[in-house]
């Protein structure tokens, strides 16, 4: 049984992210595996899960999201075990050392990521983004709007790397280590790539590659949109 | 607060308010830019009028609302049918001025202001721009309908604007007529001097699942009551429902609407108890309220090639949970249609707050210029479907052998299908 967990929606969900969990969940029971995809609020404890899906909130919810899943400590614990994580957008900056607060002042992260957020003088990135080499060898198509900007420690690796769009705003996009995956591309980004969600499935069912799917419409949106990019440039 | 100082010279005055040379100029100015656009058939210009007038005559709004007897409507969803309810009401006693859609910022309500001498207006008023309108428009009501998420991508969060309503409210001179359903709503309504409740009824939950105040989990009770351990909670509402009539400040009105569905009941209800306070009769408004029909081409008819399709516009995921729950009793096949235009917002990310799984087993055609993106969230909602990359195709397809069809879409897909009439 594949368990998919959405993490706290009403704190971190304001971009349509429960759309990763649903994706992943789907792309399981078409190909016959078993799985199920839970909300978990924040007034429950996090229930234990194979997959984590962290989506993006306003500041102040972000910074209770942080309090909550520290005292749960379920989400650490799993990730240390080999859990899933996909976290996008504010979720990202919630699996860091720390981020930067709109009133100016800065708030801890969880610190699974060797990352911190900090503000910019620069407009909000605001758009579609293209990024390549995601995992290696994904090319990825969203859209994020965000404020802050990510700076990564050497020693982690970003999730890819950005052709257009600003992403953590240094030419590269989100972080990834281990089964932790970080991006700015937000909301239901896993319905715009399903080689992304797929790869995501494979890592937490240590299989390989998976058969793909019969009539997915996501596949001509993904390269619809990736053309959309492309010709904007 | 003071009222607006008014410059005593010999001008000639529109409604009590005398006019600069400046604000003539202005008036002018924005009479001669609408005049010109509608003649050159590029639809109403008030937008483009009213922003030349108040770079001439930065004051000019406030000039022309002194002295009105002015209400403002706002919210996520139902301001523009909320706004045809009051001005109905309003009209009982004598002409209203009123802004078309689209033009509900303060350029808009400048031009609708401008082009009319009537005494009283009604103006429908962005969300974002609400508490920019309510120092300078001084309004003797102010409706906020609810508040949820809508084009995030280019309008704040919606906790940023509950705070913004929650500063201009605080200084209303007049009433505040709120939704007593809606958290959001009644966070920045309870700090009004002068408030009037009505139970509007919340159609999203999604944004309010957390306490607008202190963040914590609120409770929501079947019967529709909220609360927090905080304190904030429902208020009892001075106006609501009950079997066919709405009761007013304790008193009952016969009040059955055209429009159809649970939210235009509550928008309806929202536009009588203001209507009320703002001393208009009653049985008179709500008779009035109950006569409106189409608002703006929503729910009108669109014929396609022998196929009738009823135009429904969704602008956001309140919105669509809204219309899907009006279409749950019925069978006709269902066309939706998606863009992605500045003014549906570039990033079509909340088509996954919308239960699409609620049509499954209707006959459904993903249209717009998104339909690839629809067509994904269809699938995963596992909702069997065909695509058509034209509207007017996928109406004529939906339909068959002239069956009634829904059309469902956001907006302005819903623009191209209703222009084309
Ligand atoms: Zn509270």
């Amino acid at each position: 049984m594949l368990r998919v967990v959405t993490v706290y929606p009403d704190l971190l969900g304001t971009y349509g992210d429960r759309g990763n969990g649903i994706v992943l969940q789907r792309r399981a029971a078409l190909r016959g595996i078993e799985s199920a995809h839970d909300e978990a609020t924040s007034d429950e404890r996090l229930p234990v899960a194979d997959i984590y899906c962290i989506g993006g909130g306003e500041d102040g919810p972000q910074q209770l999201a942080v309090e909550r899943l520290e005292q749960d400590g379920t989400l650490k614990e799993r990730a240390a075990d080999g859990a899933v994580v996909l976290a996008v957008c504010a979720g990202l900056q919630v699996l860091g050392r720390s981020f930067a607060v709109s009133d100016g002042t800065r708030a801890g992260g969880l610190g699974l990521f060797e990352l911190d957020t900090v503000a910019s003088a620069q407009p909000r990135a605001v758009g579609e983004v293209v990024v390549d080499g995601a995992a290696g060898y994904l090319p990825l198509t969203g859209f994020e709007n965000h404020a802050g900007r990510t700076v990564r420690d050497e020693a982690l690796a970003p999730l890819g790397r950005v052709i257009s769009g600003v992403g953590n705003g240094d030419g590269t996009d989100g972080a990834l280590v281990g089964r932790l995956v970080g991006t700015y591309l937000h909301g239901p980004v896993l319905a715009r790539n399903p080689l992304l969600a797929d790869w995501l499935l494979a890592l937490a069912l240590d299989a390989g590659e998976l058969a793909p799917i019969d009539d997915d419409p996501s596949r001509g949106l993904h390269d619809e949109r990736l053309g959309v990019a492309r010709r904007a440039r | 607060m003071p009222r607006a100082t008014v410059e005593h010279d010999d001008s000639p005055s529109i409604r009590g308010a005398r006019l600069s040379a400046r604000d003539r100029a202005g008036l002018a100015a924005l009479r001669l830019v609408n005049g010109a656009s509608r003649r050159s058939g590029r639809g109403q210009g008030t937008v483009a009028g009213g922003r030349v007038a108040l770079r001439i005559a930065p004051r000019l709004l406030e000039r022309l609302a002194y002295d009105l007897e002015l209400a403002l409507v706002s919210g996520t969803n139902g301001k523009t049918t909320t706004t045809a309810c009051l001005t109905a009401a309003m009209s009982t006693r004598g002409p209203v001025a009123t802004n078309d859609t689209g033009s509900n910022m303060l350029p808009g309500h400048v031009a609708a202001l401008g082009n009319s001498t009537a005494r009283v207006a009604v103006l429908e008023c962005d969300e974002v721009w609400l508490s920019r309108a309510i120092p300078l428009e001084r309004p003797g009501a102010v409706v906020v309908l609810n508040l949820s998420r809508d084009q995030l991508d280019r309008t704040s969060e919606v906790r940023h604007v509950a705070r913004s309503w929650h500063a201009a409210l605080a200084s209303l001179e007049g009433t505040c007529v709120a939704n007593a359903d809606d958290p959001l709503v009644v966070s920045a309504a309870v700090h009004a001097p002068n408030v009037a409740w009505f139970a509007g009824g919340l159609e999203f939950r999604e944004d309010a699942s957390a306490c607008p105040r202190c963040m914590a989990r609120l409770h929501f009770d079947d019967d529709g009551g909220w609360h927090c351990e905080c304190g904030l909670a429902r208020p009892d509402p001075d106006a609501f429902l009950r079997d066919g009539t709405a009761v007013v400040d304790g008193t009952q009105v016969p009040f059955k609407i055209t429009l159809p569905g649970a939210f235009n009941e509550g928008n309806g209800l929202a536009a009588l108890l203001a209507a009320v306070r703002l001393g208009v009769d009653a049985d008179a408004a709500a008779a009035a309220i109950c006569s409106v029909t189409d608002v703006a081409g929503r729910f009108s008819e669109l014929d396609v090639d022998g196929s009738r399709a009823r135009l429904l516009l969704a602008k956001n995921p309140a919105g669509w949970s809204a219309l899907l729950r009006l279409l749950a009793d019925d069978d006709a096949p269902i066309v939706v249609a998606i863009n992605a235009r500045v003014a549906d917002g570039f990033d079509p990310s909340w088509l996954y707050d919308v239960e699409f799984d609620r049509l499954a087993g209707r006959r459904v055609v993903a249209t717009g210029e998104r339909w690839r993106d629809l067509s994904t969230r269809l699938f995963y909602a596992g909702v069997e479907h065909t695509t058509e990359t034209d509207p007017r195709r996928a109406i004529a397809v939906a339909g068959g052998a002239g069956r009634r069809v829904d059309v469902i879409a956001n907006y302005t897909a819903f623009a191209a299908l209703h222009g084309a009439r």
